[in-house]
């Protein structure tokens, strides 16, 4: 599979990383290079076999339904680029 | 005395103990080091206060009678810990002027046990690289160079080249490290150090800044196998508040060790012997098995036939969660926040995230997007995850009639910093040793085994079976024993 | 089949409708972490670092949200999926803090089941019929934003974020507003049985989206359109309505109907399309690597099924069989958790056996105590009488204290006063008599004050044996036991 630039541009859109045309002319033969690399995969034969679902054998474990945190909104917006009245205030988004 | 830079942990430990010197003594000569060694750039913030009052702590501990098993151990700590009240940067500007206000559950038993902090180690940024130049804040160089007289600075090894390069340069007895695919083995293989990464699950990953999620463990770097057991032993054990952890007991791994391997059988992947492997790394592989022999080890011919898809599959799986695991890095609640004039949200975020990641780090989130991107996830993710099950059955049917394998750790010496960035896709191979036990969660560690041409470290690489840390450990001692390595860099870094 | 149609230019239409419906699970904590999942806190309050999404933050299932959806689908009459996965939706927006929901696409928790609906011939429901459910599986809600606080800035609050959320799907077996109006109904008071979700729909604890095609009769399946977050049945009746009309004009006006998003604007009583928050939808679900997967023992599933109450159809059939209620009754007092409970414990406070008492309790309670609470504004579980009360009262009549007037006038008093009714008939004398001595002086007293009433009734005007009624309770305050007061004029007037 290959990336043209307008995939590249789609992709990053998805991720939300800005791209200039700089950017998208540089990461055209790069990516496209990884990804010819990782399609030897389909070499190998997978029929029948299950998708790893978990590392080392385990068990999901299940919480008791207790309230054991929260009430700490000043550490929660201690970091923030901006707060206000007790939220986190971003660009005014129109729904 | 020795210079009490020269002492691991347990010579530390012990020493303290003994009353040879103060904690307080301790941190100061390490704080000092660390200071003295700034030409390196393998810490990003020192923090020698925590250290000495750690050292503080336990020189009133040990008048008290009340030590702990790390009083007076200062360490250095892989910036991709959450430290709280410290800043934490995963080496990229995406996390700038960030202070966590939690500590990582593994540094916290670190200090409960009495362990001091020297700083926040300089890293490849969110842990993705081989060569600690991924970092926002400046490449780390490692304090070994070639003896071929020119002073080309080298690359530690990554991602953990910070942990690395310090340990080696003697800034710190040991530190602690992130494997995600190599990231602990193969720097320590470049800085001729000792580093296990343990069966996933051991260590919790609670406050660690999560690269790839199911191949993410923290893991032990230090001078010699020893030392890397009690501070593994510090580090591991359940936590409820990772469901990936696992419930089961801490084993005394210090107690255990035992370089006596009669009864052991060693198995040896011929598909590790890759093509235009070096001729001395070949070499070096020989000896490693003529001296676990020599520890009494049965040698045994296997074959992992997936072998070699490992590292394609890796690139697949890593950055898949990777792109997950970084779109929380949006400037809403943290970190930093980019506002072009008259952007709207999703232009913030744009912005914010084209200007905090490093390019690597892009590189992989456009990948890790892109294979899971409609019309692809069966052909690439799925099929990975497959093939990762394959690689993970290899290792069990090899296991059935060996106890550890015996591989090389990286296929070269460290190369000169710059020298491989130019091909991303040059800088994954180095990880072809070190990713396939990754992929199947097993606990593995790197040993210095000897020098190279040039005078640089070499490593020799243990896999074990799940949970058999101990066996990985002790193979790592019979090499260590036998290997007697010695050489250390010579300062040209510190003043 | 519903006989519902849109009548359009060109012919008649058939309403494909499918609801998804998002339910806030009752629980102490949230799904992952462990801050508070309850209404109302100061904003980000109920917020914890994992809510927050801080680096190296991992999710801990809690156990209580997975019983309660496991409940739920037995509820359903589902499969429930002793193995199952969560995975993640991936997209960017600001109440979504890690950049990702956890949900369950690949492998739910719970799979197909059903619900029943009511038989409505006045809303066109000619039989009862059965609605499919395609899945129920559970995922992490979202946090608010707040656009209307400042000009430039809109207002994260993470309260909401990681509240428990089930996401019940319905095959698109509705073919009318009023099927699906009567299914959400159902749903609601299935959750409300089980205690999984309060159901109210206007506090946002149980929203609707809604999937509308339309079609000839006997085509295929048109393109359908979803309509998000609809939160009251009402809106969703007239939501349904409203877009399947929209979809006509549009086919008969040559044009195509493109899958898309839409909201429901009650004001305007339209659907309208929703400026789109992302242009592509790939959200490129992959299995949440920070959690393995969700394995259920044979005895939690047992526990489940043991702690589930009778649900609402069992209920009915019961109450319509061996308690011997009208139909009718058992319908409206089956069709709340709350109400049915009040039910039985005003039977049982009786201390008779159901099917003795039942019928007249049902009656009781749906004419006098419902009219009561119609009147002061209050439900049932606000009742200023008790069943227990109740029960009193109902054994009042029983034994003959108190006629069914009398009742009637005590009831009222409790309902003012919230006192028990046998103190109310105490204090104030409000016992009925059956002394036949002095209800035979008080109706030789009003015959002789109306002779010539007397004289009409017995010259054949039957009509008035009434008023001779009426005149005695009148005279005796109200108190006369009207058997006793009947028999006796009968006797005394001939």
């Amino acid at each position: 599979m290959s990336v043209d630039a307008a995939t590249v541009r789609r992709i990053a859109s998805l991720a939300r990383v800005a791209v200039t045309d700089g950017d998208v002319d540089a990461m055209v033969p790069e990516l496209n290079n990884i990804l010819g690399w990782i399609e030897q995969l389909s070499e190998v034969d997978t029929d029948g076999v299950a998708p790893l679902a978990a590392v080392i054998p385990n068990h999901q474990r299940l919480r008791a339904d207790v309230v054991t945190d929260g009430g700490i909104r000043d550490k929660v917006l201690a970091n923030a680029p901006q707060a206000e009245h007790g939220f986190f205030a971003v660009p005014k988004v129109i729904e | 005395m020795a210079d009490i830079t020269d002492l691991g942990v347990a010579a530390i430990r012990d020493g303290f103990r003994a009353g040879d010197f103060s904690a307080r003594e301790v941190a100061d000569a390490f704080n000092a080091a660390v200071t003295a060694g700034r030409a390196l750039n393998a810490f990003i913030i020192e923090t020698p206060d925590h250290a000495i009052a750690a050292a503080a702590a336990a020189d009133r501990a040990r008048g008290a009678g009340e030590l702990l098993p790390l009083s007076g151990v200062p360490l250095g700590i892989k910036d991709l810990f959450c430290t709280a009240g410290y800043q934490t940067t995963a080496a990229s500007n995406i996390l700038g002027g960030f202070i966590p206000p939690y500590e990582s559950t593994v540094t916290a038993k670190l200090f409960a046990a009495g362990a001091g902090m020297l700083g926040k180690l300089n890293m490849d940024q969110f842990a993705m690289g081989s060569s600690n130049e991924t970092s926002a804040f400046g490449n780390v160089i490692s304090p070994w160079r070639r003896d071929d007289g020119g002073n080309a600075p080298l690359a530690p090894g990554g991602s953990s080249g910070g942990s690395s390069a310090a340990i080696a340069a003697r800034m710190a007895p040991a530190a602690t490290g992130t494997d995600t695919g190599g990231s602990i083995r193969q720097p320590a293989a470049f800085t001729g150090i000792a580093g296990i990464k343990p069966t996933y699950g051991r260590c919790s990953r609670f406050g660690i800044v999560a690269f790839a999620s199911s191949l993410d463990q923290a893991g032990a770097m230090a001078r010699n196998v020893r030392d890397s057991a009690i501070l593994l032993e510090a580090m591991s054990g359940f936590d409820p508040r990772d469901s990936t952890s696992l419930d089961i007991p801490v084993p005394r791994w210090e107690d255990g060790l035992s370089s006596d391997l009669k009864g052991k059988r060693i198995g040896i992947p011929k598909e590790y012997r890759v093509d235009a492997m070096p001729a001395e790394i070949d070499t070096l592989w020989q000896k490693g098995i003529e001296w676990l022999r020599d520890a009494g080890a049965e040698i045994v011919d296997v074959s992992l036939p997936h072998t070699r898809y490992a590292l394609p599959t890796y690139y697949i799986i890593a950055p898949a969660e990777a792109s997950s695991n970084l779109a929380r890095y949006d400037g809403v609640r943290y970190g930093l926040r980019d506002l072009p004039d008259g952007a709207n949200l999703q232009d913030m975020y744009a912005a914010t995230r084209a200007k905090g990641f490093g390019p690597e780090v892009k590189r992989r989130i456009l990948i890790g997007t892109y294979v899971l991107s409609a019309g692809f996830y069966d052909a690439y993710y799925t099929k990975a995850q497959k093939v990762r099950a394959l690689i993970a059955q290899d290792f069990e049917r090899a296991f059935e009639t060996v106890d550890v394998l015996l591989t090389p750790t990286a296929p070269s010496a460290a190369f000169a910093l710059g020298e491989k960035s130019a091909d991303p896709l040059e800088m994954y191979l180095n990880d072809v040793f070190t990713v396939p036990a990754s992929l199947a969660g097993l606990p593995a560690m790197s040993v210095p085994a000897g020098l190279d041409a040039k005078g640089l470290p070499l490593g020799l690489q243990i896999i074990g079976r799940p949970l058999d840390e101990q066996g990985v450990l002790n193979a790592g001692l019979a090499i260590e024993e036998r290997a007697g390595f010695a050489a250390r860099p010579q300062n040209w870094w510190a003043k | 089949m519903s006989s519902y149609r849109i009548q359009g230019a060109t012919g008649e239409w058939e309403v494909v409708i499918g609801l998804e419906v998002h339910a806030q699970i009752v629980s102490n904590a949230k799904l992952f972490s462990g801050a508070s999942a309850t209404f109302g806190a100061e904003p980000n309050a109920n917020v914890s670092l994992v809510d927050a999404a801080m680096p190296g933050m991992l999710p801990v299932p809690n156990e209580e949200c997975i019983r309660q959806a496991v409940k739920t689908g037995m509820a359903l009459n589902a499969e429930i999926h002793r193995w199952s996965r969560f995975d993640r939706k991936n997209y960017f927006y600001a109440d979504l803090p890690q950049g990702y929901q956890i949900s369950q696409l690949y492998h739910p928790l719970v799979g197909e089941g059903a619900i029943t609906i009511d038989a409505d011939e006045k809303a066109g429901i000619a039989a009862p019929r059965t609605i499919g459910i395609e899945r129920l599986h559970v995922e992490q809600d979202a946090g608010k934003l707040m656009h209307d606080q400042h000009p430039t800035r809109s207002y994260v609050d993470l309260n909401r974020s990681g509240v428990a959320l089930m996401e019940i799907v319905s095959r698109p077996d509705m073919r009318s507003p009023a099927e699906a109006g009567a299914y959400l109904r159902k749903l609601r008071s299935i959750l409300r049985y089980v205690g999984s979700c309060d159901g109210n729909m206007e506090e946002g604890s149980m929203r609707a989206d809604v999937n509308v095609s339309v079609r000839r009769p006997g085509e295929p399946l048109g393109t359908r359109t979803e309509t998000k977050n609809v939160n009251s049945i009402r809106f969703v009746m007239a939501a349904i309505e409203g877009e399947a009309n929209r979809q006509v004009d549009v086919i008969e006006g040559g044009g195509r109907i493109v899958q898309e998003t839409r909201l429901y604007d009650p004001d305007r009583n339209e659907t309208r399309s929703m400026r789109s928050k992302e242009d592509a939808h790939d959200y490129r679900y992959f299995p949440d690597p920070d959690l393995l997967p969700l394995e259920l023992t044979e005895e939690f599933v047992a526990a489940c099924a043991a702690e589930l109450p009778e649900l609402p159809d069992a209920k009915r059939a019961r109450y319509e069989g061996p308690l011997g209620l009208p139909a009718y009754n058992a319908a409206v007092i089956t069709a709340d958790v709350e109400t049915a409970r009040w039910f039985e414990a005003l039977v049982d406070a009786t201390g008779k056996p159901a099917g003795e008492v039942g019928r007249a309790a049902s009656n009781w309670l749906i004419s006098d105590l419902f009219g009561a609470l119609n009147r002061i504004g209050k439900t049932i579980d606000q009742s200023p009488v008790s069943p227990r009360q109740g029960a009193e009262l109902l054994g009042l009549v029983a034994d003959g204290t108190l006629s069914g007037t009398l009742a009637k006038q005590v009831f009222e008093i409790m309902v003012d006063t919230g006192e028990d009714p046998g103190r109310i008939v105490e204090e104030r004398g409000l016992k009925q008599t059956s002394d036949t001595g002095a209800i035979e002086a008080v109706i030789a007293e009003v015959m002789a004050a109306n002779a010539d009433k007397v004289a009409e009734y017995r010259g054949g005007k039957d009509k008035l044996f009434g008023f001779f009624v009426g005149q005695t309770m009148k005279a005796m305050g109200g108190k006369g036991n009207p058997a006793v007061v009947n028999e006796l004029l009968k006797k005394a007037l001939g």
